[in-house]
């Protein structure tokens, strides 16, 4: 076996990172920071512990922005597609920074706020998001890093009844919607959304909380701790994307299949990076889509494996494979020609030389269980 | 009595005449995490101490399994296969990988024996 142990120097930390090993939680570097991959239960375990109960992830790495300004909105809808003049606040969407080639900077979630906007970024991305974001934001709008807060998140079908113990208020809210209240005595913004296909909680709080408002809900013997290894399955299973995996500046949004965060009136009135090109795309198709592929047996297909159609022919490539505990096997998404993406296409898996047959699948692989209120 | 030996890259050889049952380590399971697919050697192919000889994959990544011993491959564990979370619950018995019919058995001096392999691990 090789060696797998990472060393861990001039890594930046969460302010859970104590709580982290206290809890016996396995670090390892993860987009500049210390991480915990697993607790002692294991990846599957904590996979399983999401699906059925509710798990505590810290996502603290996560760039936390609060863009202030009467016009925020109309600058931020500059540089995204999505539809943020129209976002009330409370209400939260999902959109992605685009380049003029149409590829995608960073994905984000964005909240609006009374006087702004509250936006989580991507922790590998942040240092490309906060000069592009300075740079053509405009003058109007002033851009807080939001250094000192924790994020964290409560995954899965029991998140809303053991948050709501502590805030009530939290059961009844919508998913994508957010609101601040007090949690058991602190201070938190609650945001109802995630990365896992599973009901659940973004919760933002100050770093000096954070300890204090992960420990009362694990207190809660219905949570329990889950690291980023379960993340990745939870959310490749749930068919959402991975920056810098499954999207990057070289993938259009609707390669990826994100035409859905794309308003109408965005479509037709443009004003984004790249929009003749995802505009031209909307209206003729994309030659490669992102897709979910299962491999056959028990072999996972990793990122990078090369995709062949039937005829033989290279038809695309991995860029998410792991094992899906909720499935019992390996799972994927991939990019492939367009001919090759309708659900049920045969394609074959280059896995260490070897044909591996696999089948294009509709995505998510296990069903979002998401409350709709 | 059966002796065993241990490998810098964490694999176990338990010698049974001039054949050895290679596994991984407690160590080396852990480290990895939950093992959900092994692809072992052919059975009859010739192995060499410290080349690959098969892969152990864990929920998030693929590893190359070595071979602490060169030879002849005379078994396969087809339980792990069917099973590979033996290599995580029992990496030791159950769990094994392969047997292998060992060519050159003064390779087992270059080895660690447990109280060594105990002290590489915990530096």
């Amino acid at each position: 076996m090789a060696d797998q142990t990472p060393e861990a120097e001039d890594l930046k930390t969460t302010p859970l990172d104590s709580f982290h090993r206290g809890l016996g939680g396995r670090m390892v570097p993860f987009a500049g920071y210390a991480m915990p991959v697993q607790y002692t239960e294991g990846i599957i375990a904590e996979h399983n512990h999401t699906r059925d109960k509710a798990s505590l992830f810290d996502v603290s790495h996560m760039g936390q922005i609060r863009l202030h300004g009467a016009n925020a909105a109309s600058a931020l809808e500059r540089l995204v597609p999505g539809n943020i003049e129209g976002l009330a606040p409370g209400r939260m969407r999902y959109t992605m920074l685009t380049t003029t080639d149409g590829g995608v900077i960073d994905d984000m979630m964005v909240t609006g706020e009374e006087d702004g906007l509250f936006v989580v970024v991507n922790a590998s991305r942040f240092d490309a998001d906060l000069p592009h974001l300075r740079e053509h934001l405009g003058a109007g709008v002033e851009i807080e890093v939001l250094a000192d807060r924790a994020l964290l998140a409560l995954q899965g079908p029991k998140a809303a009844e053991t948050l709501g113990d502590l805030a009530p208020a939290a059961q009844a809210m919508p998913f994508m919607t957010a609101q601040r209240m007090d949690v058991g005595g602190i201070d938190a913004l609650v945001n109802r959304c995630g990365y896992t296909g599973e009901d659940g909680f973004e919760i933002s709080v100050a770093a000096g909380d954070a300890e204090a408002f992960a420990q009362q809900l694990l207190d809660d013997e219905r949570a329990a701790p889950a690291g980023l290894g379960a993340r990745d399955t939870l959310r490749l299973e749930a068919g959402l994307c991975l920056y810098g995996q499954d999207i990057d500046e070289t993938t259009t949004p609707i390669e990826a299949g994100l035409n859905w965060t794309i308003a109408k009136r965005r479509r037709e009135e443009g004003g984004f990076p790249g929009a003749a090109v995802i505009q031209d795309q909307l209206a003729n198709g994309a030659s490669r889509r992102l897709v979910g592929i299962k491999p056959d047996g028990r072999a996972p297909a990793r990122a990078g494996t090369a995709i062949s159609n039937s005829g033989g022919e290279p038809a695309g490539t991995i860029t998410s494979g792991a094992f899906g505990p909720t499935v019992g096997g390996p799972v994927a998404m991939g990019y492939v020609d367009i001919a090759s993406t309708e659900p049920g296409t045969a394609l074959n898996l280059d896995v260490r030389g070897k044909a591996v047959p696999a089948t294009v699948t509709a995505l998510p692989f296990a069903p979002h269980r998401y409350f709709k209120g | 009595m059966m002796t065993t030996k241990y490998s810098e890259d964490h694999e176990w050889v338990t010698m049974d005449g001039d054949v050895g049952t290679v596994g991984i380590t407690d160590h080396a399971q852990s480290q990895l995490g939950d093992i959900v697919f092994v692809e072992l050697p052919e059975v009859g192919s010739s192995v060499e101490a410290g080349g690959d000889a098969g892969v152990v994959e864990s929920v998030k990544a693929a590893s190359d399994l070595f071979t602490p011993v060169s030879g002849e491959i005379t078994e396969v564990n087809a339980a792990l296969e069917a099973e590979p979370s033996l290599a995580n619950s029992d990496p030791t018995g159950d769990g094994w990988f392969f047997k292998v019919k060992l060519s050159d058995t003064s390779e087992l001096d270059g080895l660690m024996d447990e109280a060594g392999y105990k002290e590489f691990i915990a530096d």
